[in-house]
């Protein structure tokens, strides 16, 4: 069996062009399973996928869960809203009992940089970043590429501007990767307190101006700011955050120009992103989580060993 | 002069035929060095054996002042399981330092009279390196009280630090550099602010931003370095800055220098050899306080030791259990071990490819050292204690940490091919570290 991706999926930094678009391809036909009245095929049918969620969240777990059921797989949820090392247990531990178990992939949530990479390193079995720490969250920056692409139809010399908390977001990172590996130009904005030292050197371009970005961008991914940022002492407060940062109906109106809205979610409303832009229409934001469903079959089913071209066959039931 | 167990007093030795390096006097010749009774007794061309004397072989080997680690944590008391002053010293003596300067920072804190005498006592028994007691500035490493630096020098305490615990306090750090100069020792500092360099890991640039580790810019030690040498400009004191890793650091100490202020500094093998590229894959090896910093900063800290602005080269030997640091990278301890690796990777990475001269090592390894902090040797005149380290340059080895005399298994050049070795390692004229060639 061909191995498109390699043993596992830790970040969209060390993918090439070529592997992302076979993702985004690959996605295509997994699509229509989730519109099906029966939402099943058997692509993993036999393999065990275990969701390692050392932090806590909804969205993610249940999309991957999703994808794992609908093709066949059989999955256990481990959810510990604690780290590792505060349970007591170290991460190596956990990932070696994991694989005394003979499971086949770990999907794994951790709040530390790198958690990915230090199973992977020591399991045998497959492992799907679904968010480490502040480094990477891959299969969020695949379906905002995905999204992208159904509206764009192609994503070479498109404008995309990232908004907000760049230095702590994992999905700036995925985003900023994958988006400059398919050609699109990549712009960041934010308080220069929430964006990295180097930033530049990443290549892309950096607005001072929430109303420079939007000027400029023909889609915006607005990230969330974490309340605790204000106490860190990043910002000030939410309030200005707001006044000053926050995508609103009349500075989207003022640019004169369509703006596709994104966000990775969960949002809050009357910070980072006004209501009205939230839910008007040209948000993409519930495309998204859509395409997050079919982005991660696509990736379970790569890193399985399935074949990409006969993804759509496998979608079909050909195996049966 | 000390006397083996049995009472008897030392054999002689004579280092033969071996490339005296001695930079204390400018001496650069082949020829024999005679050890009796705990001193140099004589060096010539060709000397004659006495009776009964040890003959050591140093056909092809470097005859140099013995080194001494003016940085290094033993961690006993409190953490016997990690490393013991006696496996400290003796991984010390593998490297080919003749002495070493235990850190404060143990558990409880070295910072009184009682503790200092501890680690003499632990460190006779050993019968390895010497081992010179640093007291802590404050108690408990606390930064708030002074500690007794008079009992704990009285005591044999060589110099004072809270290291590992940045000096917070500018009045501390005034008054400590005030209060020292009563017993003539220098104050060392772990350069930190501790606002800026909160929750970091590594060094803050374009790695830590793509890896999403937290950074701690460079300017979290500059700003203290300038802070100290401001502070000993205005006290008169003696400042000694620990392991520097920042190019304007470097500037910072030329700058203090030139104004005449009692500033010195030290630097590690590893930010003379390493950047923050090893830090790629979350590699916890490559995870030190201060960080591995950038090629410029590497450049810069060559050219200071090489001029003389870095004054003294010190490994910051921090040995850790094995598991510590097999851990997610945010979470893993700083430091790694030196004792056995700094000579290797000195000559390998620096001398060998022409970037340092060997005569200006020997004196960063071990005439600096002595000449800081007022300790015996630093030279091979006749007369001076028989401390002595002796080198092969061209020895290949390859680092093996399973073999470490270090309880410490944790370094980045584990695999490492390195040219030069310590092949004898004698104090107060005793042959403590022999390897086979």
């Amino acid at each position: 069996m061909t191995k498109a991706l390699g043993k596992d999926l830790l970040g969209l930094e060390p993918l090439s062009t070529e592997q992302i678009r076979l993702i985004l391809d690959t996605a295509e036909p997994f699509k229509e399973v989730s519109e099906r009245q029966i939402k099943k095929v058997p692509a993993l049918r036999g393999m065990t996928i275990v969701n390692l969620f050392f932090e806590a969240s909804t969205r993610t777990r249940i999309s991957f869960e999703f994808a794992e059921k609908r093709l066949s797989a059989d999955t256990v949820n481990v959810a510990s809203s604690s780290s590792s090392v505060q349970k007591g247990e170290t991460l190596v531990d956990t990932a070696r009992n994991l694989e005394a178990m003979r499971i086949n992939m770990v999907v794994i949530r951790h709040s530390a940089s790198g958690a990915a990479h230090f199973l992977a390193d020591r399991i045998e079995s497959n492992v799907i970043n679904a968010g480490d720490g502040t480094h990477e969250h891959p299969t969020q920056g695949l379906l905002d590429l995905l999204t992208l692409r159904d509206h764009f139809r192609t994503l070479e010399g498109r404008r995309v501007c990232i908004v907000g908390d760049v230095l702590h977001s994992r999905v700036a990172r995925s985003n900023i990767w994958g988006l400059m590996k398919m050609g699109v130009e990549v712009a960041v904005c934010g308080p220069r307190s929430l964006l990295p030292k180097d930033i530049g050197e990443f290549g892309v371009t950096v607005f001072k101006r929430i109303e420079e970005a939007i000027e400029w961008a023909e889609a915006l991914n607005i990230l969330r700011l974490q309340l605790e940022r204000m106490q860190a002492g990043y910002i000030p407060s939410l309030r200005e955050y707001n006044r000053v940062f926050g995508v609103t109906r009349e500075r989207l109106d003022r640019a004169g120009h369509r703006v596709l809205i994104m966000h990775p979610g969960p949002m809050n409303r009357g910070v980072e992103i006004d209501s009205d832009v939230a839910d008007g229409e040209h948000s993409i934001i519930l495309d998204q989580v859509t395409n997050g469903v079919a982005v991660r079959m696509a990736v379970l089913y790569l890193l399985a060993g399935g074949r990409p071209e006969l993804a759509d066959a496998a979608k079909g039931g050909s195996e049966r | 002069m000390t006397h083996d167990r049995a009472g008897r007093a030392p054999r002689d030795v004579l280092l033969r035929r071996g490339r005296i390096l001695d930079p204390s006097r400018g001496v650069d010749e082949v020829g024999d060095v005679l050890l009796r009774a705990g001193v140099v007794e004589a060096h010539g061309k060709s000397l004659g054996t006495p009776d009964d004397a040890e003959v050591i072989d140093c056909d092809g080997a470097v005859i140099a002042p013995g080194f001494i680690d003016i940085h290094c944590h033993l961690r006993e008391p409190g953490r016997e399981d990690v490393e013991t002053i006696a496996t400290g010293a003796r991984a010390a003596a593998a490297g080919g330092f003749t002495a070493v300067c235990a850190m404060p920072n143990t558990e409880p804190v070295t910072d009184n009279q009682a503790a200092v005498g501890f680690i003499l006592r632990q460190a006779m028994r050993a019968g390895a390196a010497r081992v010179y007691p640093i007291g802590a500035i404050s108690l408990g490493q606390r930064g708030e009280q002074l500690a007794e630096f008079g009992e704990m020098v009285g005591a044999g305490a060589v110099a004072v630090s809270d290291d590992g615990k940045p000096v917070a306090s500018a009045h501390l750090m005034r008054t400590a550099l005030e209060y020292a100069q009563t017993f003539g020792i220098p104050v060392i500092d772990h350069c930190e602010e501790p606002t800026l360099a909160a929750g970091g890991a590594m060094n803050e640039g374009i790695v830590s931003a793509r890896l999403g580790v937290k950074g701690i810019p460079a300017e979290a030690e500059e700003v203290m370095v300038a802070r100290n040498i401001l502070l000993a400009r205005m006290t008169g004191g003696h400042v000694h800055l620990a392991h520097m890793s920042t190019r304007g650091s470097v500037e910072l100490i030329r700058w203090g220098k030139a104004q005449g202020v009692q500033v010195t500094a030290e630097v590690t093998p590893h930010h003379l050899t390493l950047t923050e590229d090893a830090c790629e894959g979350y590699d916890t090896h490559a995870k030190m306080n201060p960080p591995l910093r950038t090629a410029a900063d590497l450049a810069a800290l060559r050219e200071g030791v090489r001029d003389g602005t870095i004054d003294a080269i010190a490994t910051d030997h921090a040995p850790h259990h094995y598991d510590a640091k097999e851990r997610e990278f945010a979470d893993a301890p700083f430091g790694i071990v030196g004792l056995e690796t700094a000579l290797g990777v000195l000559l390998t990475d620096l001398v060998h490819t022409g970037i340092l001269d060997l005569p200006v090592l020997v004196d960063r390894l071990a005439c600096a050292p002595a000449r800081l902090f007022h300790l015996p040797g630093g030279s091979l005149a006749r007369g001076a204690a028989a401390d002595v380290t002796i080198f092969d340059p061209e020895l290949e080895w390859s680092v093996d940490p399973s073999t470490f005399l270090s309880k410490g298994r944790n370094t980045p050049y584990a695999e490492r091919l390195l040219r030069g070795r310590a092949i004898a390692t004698i104090v107060d004229g005793q042959v403590i570290h022999r390897l086979a060639r």
